[in-house]
């Protein structure tokens, strides 16, 4: 590796840790632009004013925002996550096991979209016009318009009811074997897939296609080479910054389509954690979940544009 | 005047069911065989000629409920789009015919919102907020702004270069009419087709969030809602859940059809999308 890449590279993280810290400011804000606060949601309208004056002692929140945001920023970096409002718990060590559940989710679905997404995609550009094509701009309309759930509920609908091959409910456990929690989370990880694989082969294909109608592909034609080594040897090595870029956008969007695809499986994840809590107006849960979302969010993003630096060597060289 | 044989099938299907599902929607207590909250028979009951699509959860006409979910999930849907628009066209065109700090200062804000996901800074603010039909549409429609923001503004720096607003600048003509009077004729093409994805969007948004029971508040419920309260009759086998989903889907399908039609029609006259 040259140095010009590695500054870019780190240019690039840099960046990403600045947005990472405007966006904990912009969570914390969100959460602060009630008039009333969090004492008297815990205790309601009934509540006397010394009991108020009481926890609101105890919760801190007698200091202004700006010192409250930076001791829960401290926390965040120290690994406390403070401790959930409803239920007294510590929430880091609520977190652990549904943010690896959420993970492993969101990994089985993208082992498969992932590589089925670039070969259909690949089709779709091999075969113009063809079926194939035709296949991939009926889906991507489809998944445009689709709610998550409705995906979702027509695979319990049939998979788990009508045909009864996988559980409808997503019942995982510590320390279950590795093929029953393959098992039991087949739905709602085919339902992740096909809520983003239309959009990444879609993506797969405009990005080839951008580089197939470009002029060192139509010299590679014109030499007399067949199609297939036309997209092996010219296109695809051109291809790979664009597609992966694509891939983790897409990952990306996956990361919050998990929210409802969890509810729906009633799955322990994330998304099942802070839809609950926000229901229960359980702030400090909230603002950490959403935190850890917006950071996997932007990781993802800024992988995806480190990705395309080094695949890319015109990237390294700006203007 | 548009002649209706030269509009594609396509489009057709897509501008017919958008207008059955418009009609339901405005004529909703006319059209409904049943009253909204009306208990009228058994819990889910199967499709039959005196209920055409059953019976939901609480024993009540299930196609009653959805014309009248038609009503507020399109309701709240259209008033968040035009919440959007208004708010992220008129920064987007202040940002470009200004420039400066403003500029600098409101990308950067909209930078920082698109860096978190929609659902998740939805659900972040919602946890605070009251649940009310008016936080909804405000959340809905500021959040979604991001996106016609970047539209705009990118639209009316093209067009904030061209001779004629020159021309219009040169005479002293007010900020207020090269806005209004320059760019947005010439910017409303393509903000019309972004339109159709934009309110197909919020109808997405607000199902997932009345489905995740953060959205409209029982008795009352749009799709989504529906969707929730009826869902734990699918390990039964019981469909009733499925029938608001499939709205869904079918009018963002319709919706769909019109706006790529609409799309087709301005890029083929302007060339490109903005």
């Amino acid at each position: 590796m040259s140095s010009p890449i590695l500054k870019l590279v780190a240019q690039r993280v840099a960046l990403g840790i600045v947005l990472l810290l405007a966006v904990s400011v912009l969570i914390f804000a969100g959460t602060q632009i009630l008039p009333g606060d969090v004492a008297q949601s815990i205790l309601g309208q009934a509540a006397t004013p010394e009991s108020l004056a009481n926890l609101r002692a105890e919760l801190g929140l007698n200091d202004p925002a700006y010192i409250r945001y930076f001791h829960w920023l401290g926390g965040v970096l120290t690994g406390n996550l403070g401790t959930a409002l409803s239920s007294g718990q510590d929430i880091a060590s609520s977190i652990r096991p549904r943010l690896e559940n959420t993970l492993f989710l969101a990994a089985c679905a993208a082992i498969v979209a992932v590589p089925l997404a670039i070969i259909l995609g690949l089709l779709a550009v091999r075969y113009r016009n063809g079926w194939v094509d035709k296949l991939i701009s009926g889906l991507a309309l489809a998944s445009t318009s689709f709610p998550e759930f409705f995906i979702g509920y027509l695979l319990v609908y049939f998979f788990a009811v009508h045909w009864q091959i996988f559980p409808g409910i997503s019942t995982v456990y510590d320390g279950m074997p590795f093929l029953a929690r393959l098992e039991a989370i087949a739905l709602p990880a085919t339902a992740l897939t096909l809520v983003c694989l239309a959009q990444m082969m879609r993506m797969t294909r405009a990005a080839i296609l951008n580089i197939m109608q470009s002029a060192f592909v139509e010299t590679a034609e014109l030499k007399g080479l067949s199609a297939f080594s036309i997209i092996r040897k010219h296109a695809l090595p051109n291809a790979v910054a664009p597609i992966i870029n694509v891939v983790m956008l897409n990952l990306a969007y996956l990361v919050v389509g998990v929210v409802v695809i969890e509810v729906i499986f009633v799955y322990p994840g994330m998304g099942q954690y802070l839809v609950d809590h926000v229901a229960k107006r359980d702030v400090p849960v909230v603002q950490a979940v959403g935190l850890i979302f917006a950071a996997v969010y932007i990781t993802l993003n800024i992988i995806a544009d480190v990705a395309s630096i080094i695949a890319n060597p015109r990237l390294r060289h700006p203007k | 005047m548009i002649n209706i044989t030269r509009i594609p099938l396509a489009a057709l299907i897509g501008i017919v069911m958008t207008s059955l599902f418009l009609l339901a929607a405005i004529f909703a207590p006319w059209i409904a065989p049943y009253g909204n909250a009306q208990i009228v028979g058994d819990v889910w009951q199967p499709m039959s000629s005196q209920f055409w699509f059953g019976t939901d959860n609480l024993g009540r006409d299930l196609l009653s409920r959805m014309i009248y979910g038609a009503r507020i999930t399109i309701f709240i849907a259209v008033l968040a789009t035009a919440l959007s628009f208004t708010l992220g066209a008129t920064l987007g065109f202040c940002a470009a015919v200004l420039g400066g700090w403003f500029d600098t200062l409101m990308s950067r804000l909209v930078d920082l919102l698109m860096a978190i996901p929609t659902l998740i800074m939805a659900l972040v603010v919602l946890s605070v907020l009251p649940s009310t039909l008016v936080t909804l549409i405000m959340v809905m429609g500021i959040l979604d702004s991001t996106r016609v923001y970047r539209l705009s503004r990118a639209i009316a720096v093209d067009i904030e270069v061209m001779d004629f607003v020159e021309a219009a600048k040169l005479r002293g003509e007010g900020m207020l009419w090269i806005i209004f009077r320059e760019i947005l004729p010439n910017a409303l093409s393509p903000l019309i087709s972004e339109l159709g994805l934009r309110f197909i969007y919020a109808i997405l948004f607000l199902s997932a969030l009345s489905f995740l029971g953060l959205g409209v508040q029982p008795p009352d419920a749009d799709w989504g809602g529906m969707v929730k309260e009826n869902k734990d009759g699918i390990v039964f086998g019981i469909a009733a859940a499925l029938i608001p989903a499939a709205a869904i889907a079918i009018l963002g399908i319709s919706v769909n059809l019109v706006a790529d039609w609409i799309l087709n029609r301005t890029t083929s006259l302007k060339g490109g999308r903005g």
